[in-house]
């Protein structure tokens, strides 16, 4: 049975020496009086209500959809070393509550996402089958990319997800895009744009920031700082690691999110989206997170301690976290475990389903290289 | 029920290891996420975790174990008491074997042979008494956009300079008065950024035209125009289009040095999932323009700053579109074949007639698109002339030429009766001084040189 952590305080990060938060600066201005009152003002805004006020549907929904995510991903990790999924292949675990915190705001008619290689919860998310996700992983035809993209490409159109990109920060730019033809379009969506604490030193992620301010595009760029850029943690990689604060010379306003907090994600998510959809132009948020496992498959992550990863999974985990809060509610340990096993099940399912499905047809090498024939 | 254990790959070509380390004792409860073992290779060691709850009942291979084969049963865990009904429950993974039985065997080669091209239709037949109207290129370039965006409400056109200022070359003049700046976009000088913004838009739904104020800015943003617009159809197994247009000048242009002077035409055409076209003329530059933009696929439209001001007919006709991938034979001929593309037709078009004058009949062939390449119309005309010269304003080395030669020795060495030559610029950096780039640059001379060569006429 799962440990019971008392789960602590503390943010993710350890902030010793940024322990300021973003609205603190010039939180005492009245806004006619501080002309860069935009910067922090969703900070403030935020910092007003941090924890989404849940129904215990929501709650016990974001619970099984971070679950799903956690056992699909172990499950993921298992099939690499059997020989299953070859490749690279980047597991989210413990990073569940920022896909879900922000995927469960969006209106999934207008909005859509894009994301890195480390996509298969940002898929989950959107309730996409984890069969077809994990038939991807695979490489079989029955995969949502017909085994064709593998782990890094997947997309969904029909949910409006456009992937799942390879090359670091290049989703970013993809993503202003995206955000430009929902203007363009006048439809009344969001562009959702997910990168790491890596990405967020790539070029093009500023020369994004720039444009998609100047033309006021409806897009919430989100940095999900798991500590790491592969192996280099941020202090060693980023001259500023508050990474919210990288809006500010383009005129984007920052929050600074817990990002192992569900409910916390989710309220951040309301208050970007609300300023997106009133015509306001692009937010930045980082989400401050932890990956329990190294960047990649083949990273043994040699880099940090097991201490430190113990104590996030012991005082962090956004699941445990969520669990603490819907005992408190009145579930049952049993009602859980009970989820737990339901959706162990649907997981090696999946994992049934994407070992015994078959590999695409040879024929396939040849297909989608075009669409038209010349 | 006992599960069992199996030493695991650190990576798919990993065969063996060794479990350097238990971190679980026989009788210890695990619970998933556990870290049970370490294992190691001669490159890294990896934490193997739990993915199920239970006891670890016995431990099969002593820590410190090298050569441990991947998929060793290393240990037994029993499931837990209170969970008899998991035996209902399939529980594949932890079961299954690494054996060969599970990973499908690789076949050998495809057995699917590569589909023909549905072959490029010819050029739409210009009625008889049609008009024509002499138009420069640039003028050609813009009415094609034009019109395309009066037909279809998502085109537009982003780039430096290419609206307030009227374009760089004056290519998309006019175009903002008509269509206004929600059509017509000025971006910053950001060519990584605005490439992917533009990219990102096609997948999106729209179908953006991005300039590049030259092809030579566009090495910032290549990432985008290969790793993002060319390769997403594939690996999203069709389900992701991006009908873009990537255009602007290309090749050298007069005394601008080696940075602002290369032919990005080979570059590009090496890469599955583009279109690469490179017209010559004003016709084909106005017909080729509208059928990029109609087109599903991402297109490189390459243009070149030489030919911008040059004036031919363009016929006076409601839609003049044209295929892609379709060659145009621009003089018929019968003792050699030059072939050429963009700004070196016009120099193939020189040497012919100077040929002419020397009794020798060439037929000139503008490749107009580079890829896919219209490989039915060089071997036509190589089986016609037997001979054959590719004239090319860019590097020689991997080049449209090289490409045009080994099409010549694969399919159509019966028909040779003299090597296949080309005829490129000097494999230097382009120099600035007025004499050394006239040196490096290809001109009517060589061609009829090489031509000359391939007939044995000297």
């Amino acid at each position: 049975m799962a440990k019971q952590p008392q789960k602590s305080k503390a943010p993710a990060k350890s902030r010793a020496a940024k322990s300021k938060s973003a609205g603190d600066a010039s939180a005492n201005a009245a806004p006619s009086d501080d002309p860069d009152f935009i910067l922090h003002s969703l900070q403030q805004e935020f910092e007003e209500q941090k924890r989404f006020n849940a129904s215990p549907e929501q709650m016990l929904e974001f619970y099984e959809q971070m679950l799903l995510i956690r056992r699909f991903e172990e499950k993921a990790g298992q099939l690499y070393g059997l020989g299953l999924i070859g490749g690279f292949c980047h597991l989210y675990i413990g990073q569940e509550a920022v896909a879900i915190g922000l995927q469960s705001a969006l209106d999934g008619d207008k909005d859509s996402v894009i994301t890195g290689y480390r996509d298969h919860g940002h898929m989950l998310a959107y309730g996409i089958d984890p069969k077809v996700i994990m038939a991807e992983l695979t490489g079989r035809e029955a995969g949502i990319s017909k085994g064709k993209g593998g782990s890094m490409h997947m997309f969904s159109t029909e949910h409006k997800f456009y992937g799942g990109h390879g090359i670091v920060g290049a989703q970013v730019a993809l993503g202003g895009g995206l955000a430009l033809a929902h203007k363009y379009n006048e439809d009344g969506g969001l562009c959702l744009a997910y990168f790491g604490d890596g990405a967020a030193n790539q070029g093009q992620v500023y020369e994004t920031f720039n444009m998609a301010s100047l033309w006021n595009l409806p897009i919430v760029f989100v940095v999900e700082d798991n500590q790491y850029a592969m192996g280099t943690s941020t202090k060693r990689s980023s001259a500023e690691t508050r990474f919210y604060r990288r809006g500010t010379s383009f005129r984007i306003p920052g929050m600074e999110v817990n990002g192992m907090d569900v409910l916390e994600v989710r309220a951040a998510a309301e208050v970007a989206f609300k300023h997106v959809r009133e015509g306001k132009g692009p937010v930045l948020m980082e989400c401050n997170t932890y990956r329990y496992r190294g960047h990649s498959m083949s990273d043994p992550a040699k880099y940090r301690t097991r201490e430190e990863v113990q104590e996030q999974r012991d005082f962090h985990d956004p699941i445990e976290g969520l669990k603490k809060t819907l005992i408190e509610g009145g579930k049952t340990e049993e009602d859980l475990k009970a989820i737990d096993k339901g959706i162990r099940k649907v997981v090696a399912e999946a994992a049934d389903f994407a070992e015994n499905s078959p590999e695409p047809a040879p024929s396939e090498l040849y297909t989608d290289v075009l669409v038209e024939s010349y | 029920m006992g599960i069992e254990l199996k030493m695991p790959a650190l990576s798919p070509t990993m065969e063996q290891g060794t479990l350097a380390k238990w971190l679980k004792a026989e009788g210890d409860t695990i619970e998933p996420g556990d870290i049970i073992a370490e294992i190691e290779t001669d490159k890294a060691t990896m934490e193997f975790e739990a993915i199920d709850e239970g006891v670890l009942s016995k431990i099969m291979i002593a820590e410190g174990t090298e050569d441990v084969a991947v998929g060793t049963v290393i240990a037994m865990m029993s499931g837990e008491g209170d969970d008899a009904d998991d035996a209902s429950t399939p529980e594949p993974a932890p079961a299954a074997t690494a054996e060969p039985a599970s990973t499908p065997a690789p076949a050998p080669k495809p057995a699917a042979q590569k589909p023909a091209p549905a072959g490029p239709t010819h050029d739409p037949e210009i009625p008889e008494g049609t008009s024509f109207t002499s138009t420069a290129v640039r003028e050609a370039l813009r009415d094609g956009m034009a019109e395309e965006m009066r037909r279809d409400e998502r085109v537009f056109v982003m780039g430096e300079e290419v609206a307030e200022y009227q374009g760089a070359y004056k290519v998309t003049q006019g175009l903002l008065d008509e269509f206004g700046p929600k059509r017509v976009i000025d971006t910053p000088i950001t060519e990584y950024g605005f490439a992917g913004i533009g990219t990102g838009a096609a997948m999106g739904g729209l179908r953006p035209i991005v300039e590049f104020m030259t092809f030579n800015f566009a090495m910032q943003a290549i990432d985008h125009i290969i790793n993002s617009a060319a390769k997403t159809n594939y690996m999203s197994g069709g389900q992701m289009r991006c009908p873009i247009v990537f255009r602007g000048p290309n090749g050298a242009a007069s005394r601008v040095g080696a940075q602002h002077s290369q032919n990005y035409g080979p570059w590009y055409a090496s890469v599955p999932g583009l279109i690469v076209i490179a017209p010559y003329d004003s016709s084909d530059a106005k017909g080729l323009m509208k059928a990029a933009i109609r087109s599903e696929d991402p297109v490189v439209f390459l243009e070149n700053e030489l030919v911008y001001g040059r004036s031919f007919d363009v016929p006076d006709i409601d839609d003049h579109v044209l295929p892609i991938g379709k060659a145009r034979i621009m003089r018929e001929g019968s003792d050699v074949t030059i072939v050429s593309y963009s700004i070196g037709v016009g120099l193939a078009l020189e040497a012919a007639e100077e040929l002419a004058g020397e009794g020798i009949d060439a037929e000139v062939i503008d490749l107009r698109t580079l890829r896919p390449l219209d490989k039915q119309a060089v071997l036509t005309s190589l089986a016609k002339t037997n001979r054959l010269v590719v004239a090319e304003e860019g590097w020689p080395t991997c080049s449209i030429a090289s490409e045009i030669q080994a099409l010549c020795m694969e399919e159509g060495f019966d028909d040779l009766d003299a090597p296949v030559l080309r005829v490129c610029n000097e494999d230097v950096p382009l120099p600035y001084a007025a004499n050394l780039e006239e040196l490096a640059l290809i001109d009517a001379s060589s061609i009829v040189e090489a031509a000359k060569k391939v007939c044995y006429a000297d």
